[in-house]
């Protein structure tokens, strides 16, 4: 039964992608409808939400020290000492992975008939959107590490291939490439963390590795488990877009909206939090690891949030939002509470996917305008869509009782609280969750309140123009968006009902963990046990640090309310504090950095090692040897006569010749 | 019938070499016979694939190390004869090279257009020289289908090449003979220890394998000398750097079928050489030396991924990926575990479909575009979108992506090379960036972005026969990548075998790893 849940979107995906390799490619420009293939991919997705549903209330009713369920599809390597199974495993932390891939997934497929509809290919894109889930719900089912691998870098994969999706634009095609080659050096980190893995406790099999750490771990050198902890958290840092390797998410956004929510939010780039909390039993084992992790964290997080408000792409912005609370997801595993920080990974994917969606649909009724300070005014415009992205924007700033309030005030209790925290680390991740509700809120303000910054008609036809909005159209087919002309539109039901769906999750899900009282913790205690440890500092510093955060969030929003709803104020701030303006908004100038210590230096290296070595040196000697002969002329001349049979014969004259020398010698 | 499976080998080696003479006695002039001429090399090559499957079949991995043995007297006063058998290693490879043929004949329907009988005659010699070099248990009978081998490549690319075929091919044929040379040397030599220490001069590779060769005085004692001499031939062939020079040249002059039975199978000969002699016959060297090849292994991964990232020709840029890739085989051997061994075997099979497809692929475009320039190309992927999807499986497989045959090939070697040598296995794994650096750059260059430049907006995709020439090795890449373990089944005991021979401990990490765990 558990291999469906990975099967049908593998189903889905051939479907749809045999359907467009075969019969649309070929054809060339025929436009395909985005309704059926969407439908094809939806109902896979939804059934494997449905199998996911049935699995999980299965192991509900299993004894709590039982819930687990396994199945071997097949095997997938085994010689010599080698055995890897082609294994699934569902026990109470997958099943709930599961649930949110394909539930949060489901919703995002049917958003995306809607966004979809005017695109060229959208077979193509259901196929990979589908193939993306088969290598997500791998990912966090799969039994051992090489399977496990197997989903991380399909899920790379389909995230290369989505971001570079509209491909006619250089801009986003150089997008895909670099995500997939800053995982790559994530990657670098997994592998080699799997090797030693392998060689210090002989097994990639989780449950076997949890036996062999519970029976060795204390007799191995507490170096090995922290390298171990460090070398696979490189990989988190690739996946979930930690520093120093964060810096292909913000690119990421040149994919498809709902590829942003989807794959860029609520999923794949979680695929580090999951593998932390999954080998919990190794991090735990090294307080130095889990330093890495929570410091590295906290740092994103922060650093992220710096960068968040000074950006004006709607996307941009929700990206480095995306980066800063990942960043608070590894600060809740750095100390200890990994329950928190998958806690942060649900309620994060129903918030973030829902700002996502919302801001796409923002952009879809804005014909492809991404600029905020383009839009403002559009509550009373999209009024269904300004409703559900309040509620996004409630949940992220962390206000009470919307879902972000609860994870997050999790985090920053545990981080206080925890053994492995610190007062640093709280009052890091307090003062990025107040940049995170003034962030937040400037992009509200700029989005849906105030008088609109544009002109019907004119704004979107300008916008044609815009550096953002090439991609969605084939640049042979013109601009004709096809629909509405220029006026700014609600988006159809079909976008509407999945955010709507989403808000109410957003406002909910934080229930399933109230302090003391968390569902969570208690459901994900075979995995991952809640230790008894008292927490370092006195109960009732919880309600203070409650009461600090949420004032916090409080002071942020009040803060971007008043400013951005005068513009010019927001205007002669940026100009007064002109350079910190200009290094936020050019990113602390990461990426020129990495171009400068990394990309150029290689370049020129290789360039030196082709013309120096390889022409310089070793051809050199290699063809001066041969005209030293003079065979090599003859033999020029007789291949340019051309006459085979000549050469051949004399060749084979030669070898005899050369052999018959030998045999003289010897006999 | 008995009679045939006695000679299965025998008859599996010449046939491809029958039929090409028979090919050179049809009168082909004109459109039809030229039709006969193709279709004729084709069929006939399907054959040779069709008979060898006979081999997968009959051959027991639990049985003889040797299986279908055949022995005939050839030059009894030197002790050489024809001494015939395949492991489960040379039944792969055999596999690879019959499995390529039909594949590269198909491909090479429009592509040659000039002296088409000669071309097909020695594309079909050089299938008998293959196949031979798997199946000879003789070192001098492997020599001689080494040298057999040499010939038709030398003409492949001295006629049908590009405009500096010329100096290719002698660059080519430099570096191998030199290399030849040294092993014929260390192989009479060899006959001759024989002789001192049995009493009669044998070349079989069964009875080499029992001489005691001086191994004291570290790299420069005898036993170290005769390593060198095979191993330099070898390296060569692989290539290992630094002497991969030949191979750039000879890839990008090569016509397209050259440059993929190069590439897929000429290239495994090297590492074919090191596994049925240069380990088994010198052990103590190959000790010695592991280290030392390790290393170079690790700059060819690195070195040729670099240099493979800023060349301006898409096929050199292929070649140099070769080298990178090749270096992964070698490193995986050196590792001299079983894990790093078959992970080597693997990367052989699979840099011959992924490498064989993607000239293919490169030989398609060159085809309508008489250019390979990245610079030339870019939004191919509009117009040619087949050639989009077959171009992207054969970068997936060569990036090793999990799922295709590349991952499984490349994880075994590099954790092989882990528990031989922590240190230099890190290096290597760094080739897992920088092969997606090169591949995928080249990738959005050619297929990418605007389709900007007017020649390549009438660029046809596709049609059926290059359908189905990619079609089975897409099948393979996937095939391979999720069920190796029919290929591993195979190879196991030869490669247990191969490990007893280079070091008679070579169980031990196997039993220390089941001592832990059942601490």
């Amino acid at each position: 039964m558990l291999s469906w849940i990975v099967v049908l979107p593998l189903i889905g995906f051939l479907i749809n992608g045999l359907w467009y390799a075969f019969l649309q490619a070929p054809a060339g420009r025929k436009k395909a409808g985005s309704v059926v293939p969407g439908a094809i991919a939806t109902a896979a997705i939804f059934g494997s939400f449905l199998v996911s549903l049935s699995v999980f209330l299965k192991l509900n009713e299993l004894p709590e020290s039982q819930r687990v369920i396994e199945q071997v599809a097949f095997s997938w390597m085994k010689f010599a000492e080698i055995n890897v199974d082609f294994g699934f495993r569902v026990d109470v932390l997958s099943t709930l992975f599961t649930l949110v891939i394909t539930g949060v997934g489901t919703l995002i497929h049917l958003y995306s008939i809607g966004y979809m509809s005017h695109d060229e290919t959208p077979t193509k894109f259901f196929a990979y959107l589908n193939l993306f889930c088969f290598a997500m719900l791998i990912l966090v089912t799969g039994s051992s590490l090489p399977i496990l691998f197997l989903g991380w870098e399909g899920v790379g994969l389909c995230s290369y291939l989505l971001i570079g999706y509209w491909y006619k634009d250089e801009e986003k095609a150089s997008a895909g490439k670099k995500a997939f080659i800053v995982n790559r050096v994530g990657d670098f980190g997994f592998i080699l963390g799997m090797f030693l893995i392998y060689t210090t406790f002989g097994t990639l099999d989780f449950v076997a590795l949890k036996q062999a750490v519970a029976a060795n771990g204390a007799t191995v050198a507490a170096g090995t488990l922290t390298a171990i902890g460090l070398l696979l958290f490189v990989g988190c840092m690739g996946k979930s877009a930690q520093i120093p390797l964060y810096v292909w998410l913000p690119d990421a956004m040149a994919g498809p909206t709902p590829v942003s929510a989807l794959i860029h939010a609520a999923t794949m780039v979680t695929s580090g939090v999951y593998m932390v909390s999954r080998l919990n039993f190794i991090y735990s084992l090294s307080p130095t690891a889990l330093g890495v992790v929570a410091t590295v964290g906290a740092l994103t997080a922060f650093f992220a949030a710096t960068i968040a408000i000074a950006q004006t792409d709607i996307k941009k912005v929700l990206a480095y939002s995306t980066v800063s609370q990942l960043g608070y997801m590894f600060l809740a595993c750095g100390v200890g509470a990994y329950t928190a920080g998958v806690f942060h990974v649900i309620t994060h994917a129903f918030f973030k996917a829902l700002l996502f969606l919302g801001a796409g649909s923002v952009i879809h009724g804005m014909h492809e305008e991404q600029d905020i300070l383009k839009m403002g005014g559009l509550k009373s415009k999209m009024p269904k869509t300004w409703m559900v992205f309040a509620a996004g924007w409630l949940a992220i700033c962390g206000i009470p009782p919307f879902s972000g309030f609860f994870s997050k005030d999790e985090i920053l209790w545990e981080a206080m609280s925890s053994h492995h925290g610190s007062f640093w680390l709280w009052l890091v991740g307090a003062l990025t969750a107040m940049m995170t509700a003034f962030y937040m809120t400037r992009l509200y303000t700029l989005t849906f309140l105030g008088k609109p910054r544009f002109k019907e008609g004119a704004a979107a036809h300008a916008a044609k123009h815009d550096d953002h909005g090439h991609g969605h159209h084939d640049d042979d087919h013109g601009h004709g968006h096809g629909h509405g002309g220029g006026k700014v539109h609600e988006s159809p039901a079909i976008m509407v009902v999945p955010l709507q769906v989403l808000a109410v999750l957003s406002i909910i899900g934080g229930f399933m963990g109230i302090p003391h009282a968390s569902w969570l913790a208690h459901w994900l205690d075979p995995v991952i046990p809640h230790g008894h440890a008292e927490p370092t500092v006195a109960p009732f510093w919880e309600w203070v640090l409650m009461g600090v955060s949420v004032a916090g969030a409080g002071l942020g929003i009040f803060g971007a309310l008043k400013l951005y709803a005068q513009l010019d104020v927001a205007a002669e701030l940026k100009k007064r504090f002109a350079f910190a303006h200009r290094l936020l908004e050019n990113k602390w100038f990461v990426d020129e950095l990495y171009e400068m210590v990394f990309v150029k230096p290689i370049y020129f290296l290789s360039q030196g090692l082709w013309k120096g070595i390889d022409v310089g040196v070793i051809d050199r000697f290699v063809v001066g040897l041969g005209k030293v002969s003079m065979w090599t002329g003859q033999t020029v001349r007789v291949l340019q006569t051309g006459s085979i049979q000549t050469y051949a014969f004399v060749l084979l004259l030669g070898l005899i010749m050369t052999l018959g020398y030998f045999i003289y010698g010897m006999v | 019938m008995e009679w045939f499976d006695s000679h299965l080998l025998t008859g599996l080696t010449f046939l491809p070499l029958v039929f090409g003479v028979l090919l050179l006695l049809i009168p082909a002039k004109g459109t039809q016979g030229k039709a006969i001429l193709k279709y004729g090399a084709l069929i006939a090559t399907l054959v040779v694939f069709a008979a060898s499957l006979q081999l997968w079949n009959g051959f027991n991995a639990a049985g003889d190390e040797f299986q279908f043995r055949e022995a005939a007297s050839w030059i009894p006063s030197l002790g050489v004869n024809y001494l015939v058998g395949i492991d489960g290693i040379s039944l792969l490879l055999i596999l690879l090279t019959t499995f390529m043929m039909p594949i590269v004949i198909l491909a090479s329907f429009t592509t040659v257009e000039t002296r088409e009988k000669e071309y097909y005659f020695l594309l079909l010699m050089l299938q008998t020289g293959m196949i031979g070099a798997f199946t000879a248990l003789d070192t001098f009978l492997f020599y001689v289908f080494w040298e057999a081998m040499l010939i038709p490549m030398y003409f492949l690319i001295g006629i049908w090449g590009g405009k500096d075929r010329i100096y290719a091919a002698m660059k080519f044929f430099l570096y191998t003979m030199v290399g030849s040379l040294l092993m014929l040397t260390a192989i009479f030599y060899l006959a001759y220890q024989h002789k001192l220490q049995f009493g009669s001069f044998s070349t079989a590779v069964v009875d080499l394998y029992k001489l005691k060769i001086d191994a004291t005085g570290g790299y420069f004692s005898t036993q170290g000398i005769l390593f060198i001499a095979f191993a330099l031939s070898f390296a060569i062939k692989v290539p290992l750097f630094p002497l991969h020079t030949w191979l750039p040249d000879a890839h990008v002059q090569a016509p397209t079928a050259g440059s993929v039975i190069l590439a897929g199978v000429l290239l495994k000969m090297g590492g074919y050489g090191f596994i049925r002699f240069a380990f088994p016959l010198f052990p103590q060297a190959v000790q010695q030396y592991q280290i030392f090849f390790m290393l170079l292994s690790a700059i060819a991964i690195i070195y040729g991924a670099w240099v493979a990232t800023i060349q301006p020709d898409i096929k050199k840029l292929v070649a140099y990926s070769s080298v990178s890739h090749m270096g992964y085989v070698v490193l995986g051997l050196f590792s001299m575990n079983a894990i790093g061994a078959t992970g080597a075997v693997y990367q052989m099979l699979n840099h011959g479909i992924s490498t064989g497809g993607l000239f293919l692929l490169v030989g398609m475009i060159y085809e309508r575009r008489h250019t390979r320039e990245i610079s030339e190309f870019g939004g191919i992927t509009k117009v040619m979108p087949l050639f989009a999807i077959s171009l992207m499986i054969m970068t997936l497989s060569s990036v090793a992506l999990p799922g295709t045959n590349g991952f499984i090939g490349e994880f075994l070697i590099l954790l092989g090379a882990w528990k031989a040598n922590m240190g230099i296995a890190a290096i290597s794994t760094l080739g897992v960036i920088f092969g997606a650096v090169y591949m995928l750059w080249m990738f959005q260059r050619v297929m990418f972005g605007p389709l900007k430049n007017p020649e390549n907006k009438k660029l046809t995709d596709l049609g059926l026969r290059e359908v189905l020439v990619m079609l089975p090795l897409i099948v393979a890449v996937f095939v391979m990548g999720v069920a190796p373990n029919a290929f591993f089944g195979k190879m196991e005991p030869s490669i247990q075998k191969l490990l007893t021979r280079v070091q008679p401990v070579a169980a031990a990490p196997v039993a220390m790893l089941q001592e832990r765990k059942g601490n």
